[in-house]
């Protein structure tokens, strides 16, 4: 088993929201694996789909819980992880 | 020939033929497949896959902002939350088209229950479903047309994604049948300066390739005009675009009363367009880009930067900022998230300020710190102030930053009926028409339903802006329009004849009033104000100084004038 599991405080000033959850999706979507994120200890969703991120209704400061199982799952999960944590609004025009 | 009526916004005149936006496709009947599940999932793939490769070759062509927006909606249509959703429909009999129409429709309750920003995002939903279903149909995708020559376009209301797409300049003009004054279509009208009448109720009566008269002054289409007309409206047009072509000159009348054309901005970067117009100062910063779509309020540092951005472009001259203005239109989860049955007369403006006092506070600090560093001559004012009591509390507290010139806002006919003893504490006032109006009517400004009401040309809004004007002559403060109104040039006369002593616009109109108000003098105005007071409702203010104004004795052309600066 490659299962990996990691909480993650939300670092984007507008939380995960149009752009970063866009980016967001589009990352665990390139993956290839499976990856799961979950709003506290709410019910996880397919990362890969941006319809469900954005529904999570994840604000800035927020934890979310991130799961991935399969080839690479750590590596994964930790690139996934950079882009949870960093700014992305700082260079958005909104 | 025949006119129809709806809002206008501006005051521009254009002609040309009519092409119509697709109409959106009718929701399909919940009817069981009778293809069977397999072939109804490739029908589904194939469109879906279909509509997110011609959503990226878009987001390709579109390229900034409008890029980001469009490969969001490619990524939402191949999204395998939503695919999972449209699969189980059609395991369970749905045809192709019943499961695209209700998993989208799912998705879309799911982000208006969660508000706010993502609500936003849910029309965007429709538009894709739209796509989809279109693809399944074998019909042309509802959309942008782009005929190939210069249109007027005819739709019923223009989504974002729609306006990110449309050829600007081949656009001659704007019709929609929904939507008032400050829908997306009318802020798009207003930015770009193009000639727009919405909620036209009959725009339904419009064919393609008919030539209308676009005349957004009167807010009225001219169905089959005659040749007389047609000339008459592309002198309009013409006269129209000399003007723009004048180098700008300070506002004045005709007799040399200064009006001060001020620009109304939502962001820093907004103002070297403003400057390049003429614009003398800011009538109207509004400061809300900086708190908007933040689940927190922005620190003293990031706003500071913001403002002395602002100030910095505009050294020398008049810059008045506006304090957060959050409520009904513009929701800040921050503020206020009570939910209230009427958001336009609940805890908004200075009241929600008020109540979450440490953001007014801190903002009032950030702009004392960017004033002390830049050489713009910087006055701030209060949103929707209702009372003398507001005033008192807002201009002190303004003051005991150091802000010099504290002024409100005038929106709520109860302020503009005690303007006296408003302005016995303000240094000046400033009329929001927009919400003025709609307070003066009665009628929600965002309902498209009641957007006839919201006409600032109403006798009994102008007798409230009479009001505050003769309350400013009076105590000699200053009384400046940031509304709408002001970028009417002919309801622009008709405000200084009330007694505005400056006018802030969209940068675009600057150059329409700068021409309408060299060509009148005080009286003309003062007499102008009269006829429109006179009047029963606001359609007929508007006819009558139209009339009087074409009666008058023309005053000599600003373009052989003598200009200084």
């Amino acid at each position: 088993m490659t299962a990996a599991s990691r909480t993650v405080r939300i670092g984007s000033s507008h939380g995960l929201h149009a752009r970063p959850a866009k980016l967001f999706a589009q990352a665990a979507k390139e993956s290839g694996i499976a990856v799961t994120v979950a709003k506290d200890s709410g019910k996880p969703v397919n990362a890969a789909s941006i319809l469900g991120v954005i529904a999570l209704g994840v604000d800035h400061g927020d934890y979310v819980t991130l799961t991935a199982d399969g080839e690479n799952a750590d590596a994964v999960l930790d690139t996934l992880t950079e882009l949870l944590t960093t700014d992305h609004d700082e260079e958005s025009a909104g | 020939m025949s006119t129809l009526r709806g809002v206008g916004i501006g005051s521009g005149v254009s002609q040309g033929p009519v092409v119509r936006m697709a109409e959106p496709l009718p929701a399909p009947e919940n009817a069981r497949s009778a293809v069977g599940a397999d072939q109804e999932r490739t029908r589904v793939r194939d469109a879906i896959t279909a509509v997110a490769s011609e959503l990226t070759t878009r987001a390709e062509a579109a390229g900034g902002a409008a890029q980001e927006v469009l490969e969001a909606q490619a990524m939402i249509a191949e999204d395998p939350s939503l695919q999972d959703e449209i699969d189980a429909r059609i395991d369970d009999g749905a045809t192709a088209e019943w499961a695209v129409h209700d998993a989208f429709a799912g998705f879309k309750a799911t982000l208006e229950a969660v508000g706010g920003y993502l609500g936003e995002r849910a029309a965007d939903l429709d538009d894709i479903a739209q796509r989809v279903l279109a693809r399944l149909r074998g019909v042309s995708a509802p959309g942008v047309p782009d005929p190939g020559h210069p249109f007027v376009l005819v739709a019923r209301d223009l989504a974002p994604a729609d306006t990110a797409l449309l050829k600007l300049d081949q656009v001659l003009a704007l019709i929609t049948s929904d939507g008032g004054p400050t829908s997306h279509t009318a802020i798009l009208a207003r930015e770009k300066g193009i000639v727009a009448v919405v909620g036209v109720a009959q725009a339904g009566v419009l064919t393609d390739g008919e030539t209308v008269i676009v005349d957004a002054a009167a807010g009225a289409v001219t169905t089959e005009p005659s040749a007389d007309e047609l000339g008459r409206a592309a002198e309009r047009a013409s006269a129209r675009r000399s003007a723009e072509a004048l180098p700008p000159t300070p506002g004045a009348l005709a007799d040399g009363t200064p009006i001060a054309l001020l620009a109304n901005l939502g962001k820093p970067a907004d103002a070297a367009d403003a400057v390049s117009r003429g614009a003398e100062g800011v009538g109207l910063f509004r400061t809300e880009f900086l708190f908007l779509s933040a689940a927190q309020a922005p620190t003293v540092a990031q706003q500071r930067e913001s403002y002395r951005e602002l100030l910095a472009a505009f050294e020398g001259k008049k810059v008045v900022v506006r304090l957060l203005d959050a409520g009904a239109d513009k929701p800040l989860a921050f503020l206020n998230d009570a939910h209230e049955e009427n958001p336009a007369l609940g805890l908004r403006g200075l009241r929600a300020l008020r109540a979450s006092e440490d953001i007014l506070r801190e903002q009032l600090t950030a702009l004392a710190e960017a004033d002390a560093e830049t050489g713009a001559d910087l006055w701030v004012m209060a949103p929707m102030v209702t009372t003398v009591e507001e005033t008192a509390y807002f201009t002190t507290l303004a003051r005991e930053y150091g802000l010099k010139t504290a002024g409100v806002m005038v929106e709520v006919p109860a302020s503009a009926l005690l303007a006296d003893r408003v302005l016995a504490h303000a240094d000046f006032a400033s009329i929001g028409t927009n919400d003025l109006t709609q307070y003066t009517m009665a009628a929600d400004r965002m309902l498209g339903s009641v957007a006839g009401f919201q006409d600032p040309w109403h006798p009994a809004v102008l007798r409230l802006v009479g009001e505050v004007g003769a309350a400013g002559a009076r105590a000699a403060k200053p009384v400046g329009i940031c509304g709408e109104a002001a970028a009417d040039p002919l309801l622009a006369v008709v405000l200084v004849g009330l007694g505005a002593t400056s006018l802030s616009m969209a940068p675009a109109a600057l150059a329409d009033v700068r021409l309408a108000l060299s060509e009148r003098t005080l009286d003309d105005a003062r007499r102008l104000a009269e006829i429109a007071l006179a009047a029963d409702d606001a359609a007929g203010a508007r006819a009558a100084v139209a009339a009087a104004v074409a009666d008058l004795t023309p005053h000599p052309n600003p373009q052989q004038k003598e200009t200084t600066s």
